[in-house]
């Protein structure tokens, strides 16, 4: 008998009671997804969903800075680890091991620590899980198609030529795999933009766009604020279509 | 305890083999743990045994048999290969104790003791596998 890895064994259990998965992805970094998958976590959470934010970015973790998390003790143990609450959002990142300090992770190291963190994280009872990934098509979109087939995937993206061909790129290797896709949503719109960016000719639906807005800044690591910046409001519709389609 | 979850995996990945082997009862498993979990041998064991007897129709009485791997390291920039047990001692408690929940942040908390180098890779010792299994059709 080959030696078998165990802790694969137990990622679709781990998941089992989370209704439904949502991985923020974009073929391009710099796109603000990390921005648009905490902002989601937060408006899913303001509306009475029990949320979960799993932070999957891990050369450049950034949702514990939008969320606002103040601790990085080491998460609570019970047949696993339990994800700390913040904001009323289940949060998991590699930050809380790492101590927010830089590690060099080749693909191997990557893959394991999400199987590691797959494996041992109880996340419980959740209406949704956002994941926010990395940019590109790496491991770890890999792995998330390897170990979480269930995810639906939504694409970030913005109005760029420069932008345009990586997240073509992606778009087609999701396509290619058959993988759930919510679709497309352009992020930075700035006023007086064309109505219709190049974005929406992508093979995946158009989920309309967030405009550009200059106060997120300022509302980085309070939720709350956040929900309330035009971008928030964007948001909240974004999370309206979303829980129409799945 | 998060070693439970770890346990719990062992449990699943005998089933399956036995399953796909047509193995009725599980009589041993043979657990290869990488040094680098830093998991307690005999915690373990207890973990999973306890686990087994939750699925006693599958689990009679099983030895659980478990191995620890050393952990070797490899730098990729100046060649140097080492132990962890080597640098372990020069860790703080924080720090042991986050590579124990996620054994890669060893490259967080650790550089090559010859050149400090960032680039170097885990050769042996990692992760948990399931060697063998025995059992009664």
């Amino acid at each position: 008998m080959r030696r078998m890895e165990t802790r694969t064994s137990v990622i679709a259990e781990r998941l089992k009671d989370i209704d439904r998965i949502v991985a923020v992805t974009s073929g391009k970094g710099g796109v603000g997804k990390s921005l648009v998958a905490a902002t989601l976590a937060a408006a899913l959470a303001s509306a009475g969903n029990h949320v979960g934010l799993l932070d999957l970015d891990l050369q450049g973790p950034s949702s514990h800075i939008i969320l606002g998390v103040k601790s990085l003790d080491f998460p609570e143990e019970k047949q696993g680890i339990l994800p700390p609450l913040v904001n009323g959002i289940k949060f998991m990142s590699l930050v809380y091991f790492s101590k927010d300090k830089p590690g060099a992770f080749r693909g191997i190291d990557v893959t394991n620590i999400m199987i590691e963190l797959l494996a041992i994280t109880q996340w419980g009872h959740l209406n949704t899980l956002v994941i926010d990934m990395p940019p590109g098509i790496g491991d770890e979109t890999l792995d998330v198609l390897a170990y979480i087939p269930q995810a639906n995937f939504l694409v970030v993206g913005i109005a760029s030529k420069v932008a345009f061909g990586g997240i073509e790129k992606l778009v087609n290797i999701l396509i290619e795999g058959k993988v759930s896709v919510l679709g497309v949503i352009e992020n930075m719109r700035r006023d007086g933009a064309k109505k219709a960016s190049n974005l929406s000719s992508l093979n995946i639906p158009f989920l309309g766009a967030l405009r550009f807005d200059p106060s997120i800044e300022d509302a980085i690591g309070k939720p709350g604020a956040l929900l309330s910046t035009p971008f928030g409001s964007d948001i909240e519709s974004l999370r309206k279509e979303i829980e129409k389609r799945i | 305890m998060h070693e439970w979850a770890l346990a719990e995996s062992v449990v699943q990945t005998a089933l399956k083999v036995a399953d796909k082997e047509n193995i009725g009862k599980i009589t041993q498993c043979k657990v290869v743990l990488g040094e680098l979990q830093q998991i307690d041998k005999d915690t373990f064991r207890f973990a999973i045994k306890q686990i087994a007897d939750s699925h006693h129709s599958q689990f009679d009485k099983v030895e659980v048999l478990i191995e620890t791997e050393k952990t070797g390291l490899l730098c990729q920039k100046c060649g140097h290969s080492w132990d962890y047990e080597n640098v372990k001692g020069d860790l703080t408690g924080d720090q042991a104790e986050a590579i124990h929940f996620i054994p890669e942040v060893v490259f967080v908390h650790t550089r090559c003791p010859q050149c400090g180098g960032v680039d170097f890779g885990i050769a042996k010792g990692r992760g948990i596998y399931l060697a063998t299994i025995e059992g009664e059709r």
